[in-house]
């Protein structure tokens, strides 16, 4: 057992801490999402240019082939230092190692280079109005027609549909094999009539997520991935790939959010005496401390077991519920702390922290929803890590 | 970076749960609970054959010289077999003796303590007062160049069986004094955990040689207890493993309106929970025994995080596969309230949860000044 970096670990880890310290280019801008989009596509230029985007990817296919714990490091670090996020997240963590892992050799060669380079943006078209949790239950038909698919149906919570060049899209292409066999993984272009993006407001007022509404858009033959009939098989990859790389990340901003809810803690006065000093916040304080320590040692522990079996357990679900779970109690503490104040928001002269914390009461709430709900979490973990039956 | 346990660590491990599988079947563990010690000599001295006593203890005195993630293998064991010995009481003795005594006491206690001849346990809660941790009570009287102690002690463990206390007082100091010296009175108390004896212990007037106060001041003892509180919150590790695993048996088992229970949401949900506290736990001492090894300055936050973590843990999760089980979890006949029993008392020892959690905010507040990213 060693849980410190060995000096290996401690030269990438500062050449990371340098490389991001000296180009690190200010916070996101606080305008339109037109312009924090320029802000990124700006920064993951920087990081490809000096070969840290696709840090997971092959060298073969232009990425940096850095092992799991250079790959936590960097992610670790990224967050920790507050780097903004690259301009094509879902292309680099999750459509380039699909297409590495099942593309044919001209999908290597058409699409992972410019995911690379930011110049095309990827979205995910998984989930559909009716199909949240159970995605395999999915209806968006694709029908083939000469060497094309013909696609109609509707997808839903797509980050950035509305920059994307293509979709990773998941279409029922055999409605009459059983609901996880009749799927084909396909890359749409965004680009074609058939195609709309409506962003969707969320409780935060913003429009982080859209509906997307697709009526026969086309998609050549050769823009299947995997396979027709392998499209489950296929998402899976790309959902495993998700959680895997998303863990360090988390737990370095969720360790940046403890220090700020300590420094509110410090400067707010409740009852004659600073939160700091009150004993119940005090316990509080110490709790998220406790499982945020508890979920990074839990997080290198999974990352043992990666490198020795290969493949992300189903444990990895345990540090996704235990994410949303301090994220949001976070928020929630950081607000009674802020008493009186905390129905204050941003952009109120009287509001605590810039109304920083009610933002994130808010946009925490959906933690425990996206990317698998803690429900489902629970239900993956009592079946593949406990062996309980299943529920259906 | 790796986060697992070595070749050494894993022989460690199923050398002592097959040992102790074999040693406290249901009968027996019910047979010591009724017993006068609560334990059986013949099982300690199988324990000291196999170094268990003098573990973590350095080799110059005996012990095999291994550390804290050794000596948490060896106690999440002890849970989760709920193994009745009195291998805590020893280590804490053997730990404070190790790294507070003198070169003369270590000789005369610690090295007979190691090979398993010599039993000594520490005296520490004095009978009526708050219980602040590291606070004592009971005045150290000089007379002459020797200490007289009068007073009570509380939830002194294995005290009947001990060969000697470490009786701390006022000053923050510890004296060694034999079961049978004059002026000291052992009386059992009642516990809520049959697996664990305490007791409480009188001094009338006891006086204590020169040579038997150990030279260590307060603050000394801290390096000790956060040691101690690893063991402790491994032990109650073992024990959320052992009903957690005892609870999914019993889900995948027992059938209700045609289907086994672990099939609902409701009860496969509160297993999945008690899977989050067990693993968190575990990472948690674990992370806490490799500080103790490896890097001691981070080793106080580190440790109590463990042991407030573990302590929830440690009778949540008995708590929980009690409530899985419905009705024949209430039952005596069942075994399951023997480890919530333990899993409580340890919440209780050597800080509670809420004082561990204090003692977490004191430090993480303190880095409140530090700068973060804007």
């Amino acid at each position: 057992m060693d849980l410190s970096l060995s000096p290996s670990e401690r030269e990438f880890r500062d050449e990371v801490r340098t490389w991001i310290e000296e180009n690190h280019p200010g916070p996101e801008p606080s305008g339109s999402l037109e312009e924090v989009m320029t802000f990124r596509r700006e920064w993951q230029r920087k990081m490809h240019e000096a070969g840290w985007a696709g840090i997971s990817w092959p060298k073969e296919y232009g990425g940096r082939g850095a092992t799991l714990i250079e790959q936590a490091i960097f992610v670790g670090e990224a967050s920790r230092l507050e780097a903004p996020s690259p301009a094509n997240v879902l292309g680099l963590a999750m459509g380039g190692p699909v297409v590495i892992a099942h593309g044919t050799e001209e999908q290597k060669a058409r699409y992972l280079e410019p995911i690379l380079t930011g110049e095309e943006i990827w979205c995910q078209g998984f989930s559909e109005p009716e199909s949240g949790s159970d995605l395999a239950s999915l209806k968006t038909r694709a029908v083939k027609d000469g060497d094309e698919w013909v696609v109609t149906g509707q997808k839903v919570w797509t980050t950035f549909a509305q920059y994307a060049k293509w979709c990773m899209l998941v279409a029922r292409t055999d409605p009459d094999a059983p609901k996880h066999k009749g799927l084909t993984y396909f890359l749409m272009d965004m680009e074609q009539e058939g195609v709309e993006a409506k962003p969707l407001v969320q409780i935060t007022g913003e429009g982080e997520f859209n509906e997307v509404f697709i009526e026969e858009a086309r998609i050549p033959d050769a823009n299947v991935v995997g396979g027709v009939g392998n499209g489950w098989t296929v998402a899976i990859t790309t959902l495993m790939n998700e959680r895997a790389g998303l863990a360090f990340g988390a737990i370095a901003q969720i360790a940046n959010g403890l220090k700020r809810l300590n420094r509110l803690a410090a400067e707010t006065r409740i009852n004659g005496h600073t939160a700091a000093e009150d004993p119940v916040i005090r316990q509080r304080i110490a709790q998220l401390y406790i499982e945020a320590e508890t979920m990074r040692l839990n997080a290198y522990r999974g990352l043992t077991k990666t490198m020795q079996s290969g493949i992300p357990g189903p444990e990895g679900s345990l540090g996704k519920w235990q994410w949303a779970d301090i994220n949001q109690r976070m928020a929630e503490l950081a607000l009674d702390i802020e008493g009186a104040y905390a129905p204050l928001a941003r952009g109120d002269e009287h509001a605590v922290a810039g109304g920083a914390w009610q933002y994130s009461f808010l946009r925490t709430r959906a933690n425990s929803i996206e990317g698998g709900t803690t429900d489902i979490l629970r239900n993956i973990i009592a079946e593949r890590v406990l062996g309980l039956p299943k529920m259906r | 970076m790796y986060f697992d346990l070595t070749d050494e660590q894993q022989a460690i491990k199923s050398t002592a749960r097959d040992f102790l599988a074999a040693r406290y079947k249901s009968e027996r563990i019910r047979e010591l609970a009724e017993s006068e010690n609560g334990f059986e000599q013949s099982d300690w001295d199988e324990m000291a054959e196999l170094g268990w006593p003098g573990l973590a203890l350095p080799e110059e005195w005996g012990g095999q010289g291994l550390g804290i993630v050794d000596l948490a293998v060896l106690f999440e064991e002890m849970g989760y077999a709920l193994a009745p010995s009195p291998l805590l009481s020893n280590t804490v003795a053997g730990l404070a003796l190790s790294l507070c005594g003198s070169d003369d006491q270590r000789e005369r206690f610690l090295a007979p303590l190691a090979a398993g001849e010599l039993r000594g346990t520490p005296a520490l809660r004095d009978a009526g007062s708050p219980g602040t941790v590291g606070e004592f009570t009971m005045e150290a009287r000089a007379d002459g160049d020797r200490v007289v102690l009068d007073g009570e002690k509380v939830l002194v463990m294995d005290a009947g069986t001990a060969d000697f206390f470490l009786v701390a007082t006022s000053d923050g100091r510890r004296h060694l004094v034999g079961r049978d010296a004059t002026g000291v009175t052992v009386t059992p108390s009642t516990s809520i955990d049959l697996t664990r004896r305490l007791y409480a212990v009188r001094f009338d007037g006891v006086r204590v040689p020169a040579a038997d106060s150990l030279p260590a001041d307060r603050e000394d003892y801290f390096q000790a207890f956060d040691r101690v509180c690893v063991a402790i919150a491994a032990e109650s590790t073992g024990i959320a493993q052992r009903t957690m695993e005892m609870a999914v048996e019993y889900a995948k088992d027992r059938q209700q309106f045609g289907r086994p229970i672990g099939s609902y949401q409701a009860v496969s949900h509160r297993c999945a929970q008690m899977l989050l506290e067990t693993e968190n736990a575990r990472s948690a001492v674990y992370g806490a025994a490799w500080a103790a090894d490896a890097a001691p300055e981070s080793l106080p936050t580190a440790a109590s995080m463990a042991k407030a973590y573990a302590s929830d843990a440690g009778w949540r999760v008995p708590d929980a596969s009690i409530q899985v089980h419905g009705g024949i979890g209430f039952t005596w006949e069942h075994d399951l309230h023997f480890f919530l029993k333990r899993g409580k008392a340890n919440a209780s020892m050597f800080g509670d949860a809420r004082w561990h959690r204090d003692r977490v905010a004191d430090a993480v507040l303190a880095e409140a000044a530090e700068p973060v990213p804007a």
